[in-house]
């Protein structure tokens, strides 16, 4: 007998929810076959059997949500036989066969001990916390929900609340003392900024409706409060005359129109985005506790807006692809992603990202880091300016970007040196050729 | 390519032969090398072998105190060769079981001493190659287990002659019961032997370089210890150190300085148990640029040992050097290998002595809490006033619990007493789990069982406690 787990289909996944069946109790199954759906905060993915048997249970309804990673999903017969005899040997030796049934236990456990701290929910499920983490988070004013566990099946355990950001819960009551909600002021109640309703916060109950947190908008929240939160960040602004881009991207297309390629502003963004990192590597960097990691390849993430959030697909090796590839690579990821089709691989693990938000008129904005990556370009819309040439003023194209900097990585003039490279190749695009 | 595999353990002692299960459940293509006995130390020459002596000398002490069950027996006696024998024939019994079990998994053993030079793909990443014999084994993880050995301290006398000057080695397969004793360091092993070899009427006495035995555990239980051993006739020089082990005509001499005192000690044999060493020698880990701090190996969180591919687990890899151990890491490090992303090692990890009576601990003393800073919430019971201990005559000892007043986590456990080495584990995993006195209170322990004694010092250290 062996327990099919929820698998990790990214570094990055928690949990995710068990979009569909594709075998029922009874089917037998060999290695490779498709059982089931796994929807992610990011993508769907098709789950393989790796064990042949019989499927014995499925401890997951279709449609679960909030399914942790290395949980139990389904029972498989067969196959795997039951555990030989322990041999006589010290208890050591004994196979170990613990992974599993831990996790088994399909129904939620009976109210935990600890009935003093009401578990509180996530999904209707009940939060994993130690009986310490627990106590722990009650006097810190940490809600359970807003932390992730690692301990064992992701548990909540000590260490997880000792990390946790307590500030929070105080800021919420303070931020409303109109409301009157002075009631509120205990330190006793666990008000993290999560937890804080809204009605406290002075918006009446059904003059809204609540559209519940999928897992792509919580890990949308979660991974921009921490990177707004924990990386010191400054961005760095500049004007970038598109004539002559405009011209050659009229030129190019020209020339490409039998082909049935058309390259973008965006595209010719991402292309001067990897020959710049090429010139300043510096850029090109990502920040963790054990040094700088300086990336080989310039692997461009651009933010792709889809229903319900957003994606960075990546581009790889963008400094060595030319801009027909570039523009049949970043229409293929854009399509693949609002359909939520792309890979693990083909989203995760970019070295710098581009966020254009042009074609919606914006003129500048600046973009929050996406971590690890060091640095992250907003791109504005290209729009006649006046603009002083000599002592007079003429009508130019111009764009305005923004480049966020990690300034654990990059500094202030290690930016300024990028953007200069960036907006030299941009203002005369044959540079990109050389 | 016969000689290619996955992962390569070196050392099958309880650390190593754990982790080459564990890799091949895992998929692992694993070879295990081994110098001498499948098992190592632990099963032929430490834990396994020495617990079977000590039950023959607790079952021969009981023989002296039947009349307290209304027993009696004509003359108690036992035969030496045959308790030895016997206490070989489990370790051989078990080593025999290791090969079961490599053979059940599919992992080829290797005989012989293995050495590491660099691997064909070094540059590229690639883990070192191991050297047995005249074969060369590639792989593509190798996992150090190769356990320690006993420190001596040849230029004072402390180094087994195989006659007269034992180590555990030596003590566990002498020809003859020798009439005194001295033994050299009062940690578990030190202290094992004492209790084994005085249960069978030796004249014992155990030096302490620290102030006082067992220093390790928890002051109170080392105080109790002491006591109950001297008790049953051992006799201790507390703190004192040795400044000269050497033989005579007939048994061997030790100058001891004690109190600012010299004093001279003679005993016909002498067991040397003052710490262990690393076995990091011969194997080519300097050249490999593998980092070692006073005989142990350097590692990482994970057991990475800064070469890449190349690992190291258990007692090589430092204290605390106890089979269990070297076991959890080796599973650590293989799963982290096969990216598992196993929990972190941070279970705190009980220690045991199997004397008479016995001694077991998990977590800080409440000393160590108080060096924390942390305010220690301190609950005890003794076993003369629970039902099972005194209807078993098995009364002696306690149990003490620490607290962090604060948050109310159990950190430490201490017990002495009988068999109280099989109840330490209900405080390990309290621990593990981070339990707090709400939840030790609430659990329900049976009746009568010697570790309702367990539940009622946690009651005592919040003044709950029921029975006295």
């Amino acid at each position: 007998m062996t327990d099919i787990l929820m698998p990790a289909l990214s570094p990055t996944m928690e949990e995710g929810t068990l979009a569909k069946w594709h075998v029922k109790v009874g089917d037998t199954v060999s290695s490779g076959d498709i059982i089931a759906e796994i929807e992610t905060d990011k993508a769907t993915m098709e789950v393989e059997a790796v064990d042949e048997g019989t499927i014995e249970a499925l401890l997951v309804d279709e449609g679960t949500e909030g399914v942790k990673v290395n949980a139990a999903i389904a029972r498989l017969s067969g196959g795997d036989s039951a555990p030989a005899p322990a041999p006589a040997a010290k208890s050591e030796a004994a196979p170990a066969k613990a992974e599993a049934p831990a996790a088994a236990a399909p129904a939620p456990a009976p109210a935990p001990a600890a009935a003093s701290a009401p578990a509180p929910k996530r999904d209707g499920n009940r939060i994993f916390a130690s009986p310490l983490a627990r106590r722990l988070a009650e006097r810190k004013g940490v809600d359970l929900a807003s932390v992730s566990g690692s301990g064992p099946h992701g548990r909540i355990i000590k260490a997880d609340i000792d990390a946790a950001q307590p500030g929070q819960a105080k800021a919420a009551p303070a931020a409303a003392p109109a409301a009157g909600a002075k009631a509120s002021a205990p330190a006793a109640a666990p008000a993290a900024r999560q937890a804080q309703s809204l009605e406290q916060m002075g918006i009446a109950p059904g003059s809204y409706d609540l559209v519940p947190l999928d897992g792509m908008r919580k890990t949308v929240a979660r991974r921009m409060t921490d990177s707004f939160r924990d990386v010191p960040h400054f961005p760095l602004s500049l004007d970038i005359e598109i004539d002559a881009l405009l011209a050659a991207r009229a030129r190019i297309n020209g020339l490409l129109e039998k082909e049935g390629v058309k390259i973008s502003v965006n595209d010719f963004v991402m292309k001067a985005c990897a020959v710049a990192l090429q010139k300043v590597p510096e850029a090109n960097a990502s920040y963790s506790p054990e040094g700088i990691a300086m990336h080989h390849h310039a692997d461009i993430a651009m933010a792709v807006a889809i229903p319900g959030g957003l994606i960075t697909p990546i581009i790889r090796k963008a400094e060595t692809k030319g801009l027909a590839q570039i523009a049949k690579e970043a229409k293929d990821l854009a399509a693949r992603a609002r359909d939520k089709k792309l890979k693990p691989d083909e989203f995760q693990g970019g070295t710098f990202s581009v966020s254009n938000l042009g074609m919606f008129g914006i003129k500048t904005f600046a973009s929050i880091i996406n971590e690890p990556q060091g640095c992250i370009l907003s791109v504005g819309a290209g729009e006649k300016r006046p603009v002083v040439k000599g002592d007079e003023i003429v009508i130019a194209n111009v764009m305005s970007v923004t480049l966020t900097c990690d300034h654990r990585v990059v500094d202030g003039a290690v930016g300024a040196r990028w953007l200069a490279a960036f907006k030299e190749l941009l203002e005369e695009p044959l540079r990109m050729i050389v | 390519m016969a000689d290619a595999f996955d992962v390569i353990v070196i050392g099958s002692g309880p650390g190593g032969y754990v982790t080459a299960i564990r890799a091949s459940q895992l998929g692992f293509k694993t070879a295990i090398v081994e110098r001498a006995e499948l098992g190592g130390i632990c099963l032929n020459w430490g834990c396994i072998p020495t617990k079977a002596l000590l039950k023959s000398g607790e079952i021969y002490e009981t023989l002296d105190h039947l009349k307290d069950y209304g027993l009696s027996v004509e003359k108690r006696a036992f035969d030496f060769t045959a308790v030895i024998q016997r206490s070989r024939k489990v370790a051989a019994q078990l080593s025999g079981g290791i090969t079961f079990l490599m053979k059940k998994h599919k992992i080829e053993v290797v005989e012989g001493s293995a050495k590491l030079e660099k691997g064909p793909d070094s540059s590229k990443g690639g883990a070192p190659t191991v050297v047995v014999g005249s074969r060369k084994l590639t792989a593509k993880h190798v996992i150090l287990a190769t356990g320690a050995r006993a420190r001596t301290i040849p230029p004072i006398g402390l180094e087994p002659d195989g006659e007269r000057i034992w180590t555990y080695r030596e003590a566990l397969v002498p020809e003859n019961v020798p009439k005194t004793m001295v033994v050299i360091g009062s940690g578990a092993i030190g202290m094992e032997f004492a209790s084994f070899y005085r249960a069978l009427g030796v004249d014992v006495t155990v030096i302490e370089m620290l102030p006082r035995i067992l220093p390790v555990e928890d002051e109170e239980v080392s105080k109790a210890a002491h006591k109950a051993f001297e008790k049953r006739g051992i006799k201790f020089k507390v703190p004192a150190a040795v400044k000269k082990l050497a033989k005579t005509a007939k048994g061997v001499a030790l100058d001891i300085e004690i109190g600012g005192k010299a004093e001279t000690l003679e005993a016909d044999v002498c067991i040397v148990a003052v710490g262990i060493v690393g076995n990091v020698e011969d194997m080519g880990l300097e050249a490999l640029g593998v980092k070692i701090d006073r005989t142990h190996v350097v590692t990482d969180s994970h057991g990475g040992t800064g070469v890449p591919g190349l690992y190291a687990i258990g007692d090589i890899a430092g204290p605390p050097w106890l089979a269990h151990k070297a076991s959890h890491e080796g599973v650590h490090c293989i799963e982290h290998i096969a990216g598992l992303k196993p929990a972190n090692l941070t279970a705190p990890i009980p220690g045991c002595t199997y004397t008479n009576p016995q001694v077991a601990s998990v977590g800080v003393t409440e000393a160590q809490a108080k060096e924390q800073g942390l305010e220690p919430k301190v609950g005890r019971f003794p076993f003369r006033v629970n039902g099972k201990a005194i209807a078993a005559s098995d009364t002696e000892g306690f149990i003490k619990v620490v607290f962090d007043g604060k948050t109310g986590a159990l950190i430490g456990a201490h017990l002495i007493g009988h068999e109280v080495t099989e109840m330490v584990q209900g405080f390990a995993i309290a621990m593990t789990l981070e339990a707090t006195e709400e939840d030790l209170h609430n659990v329900v322990f049976p009746h009568p069982t010697m570790s309702e004694a367990m539940h009622e010092a946690t009651l005592d250290a919040y003044g709950k406690v029921l029975h006295i």
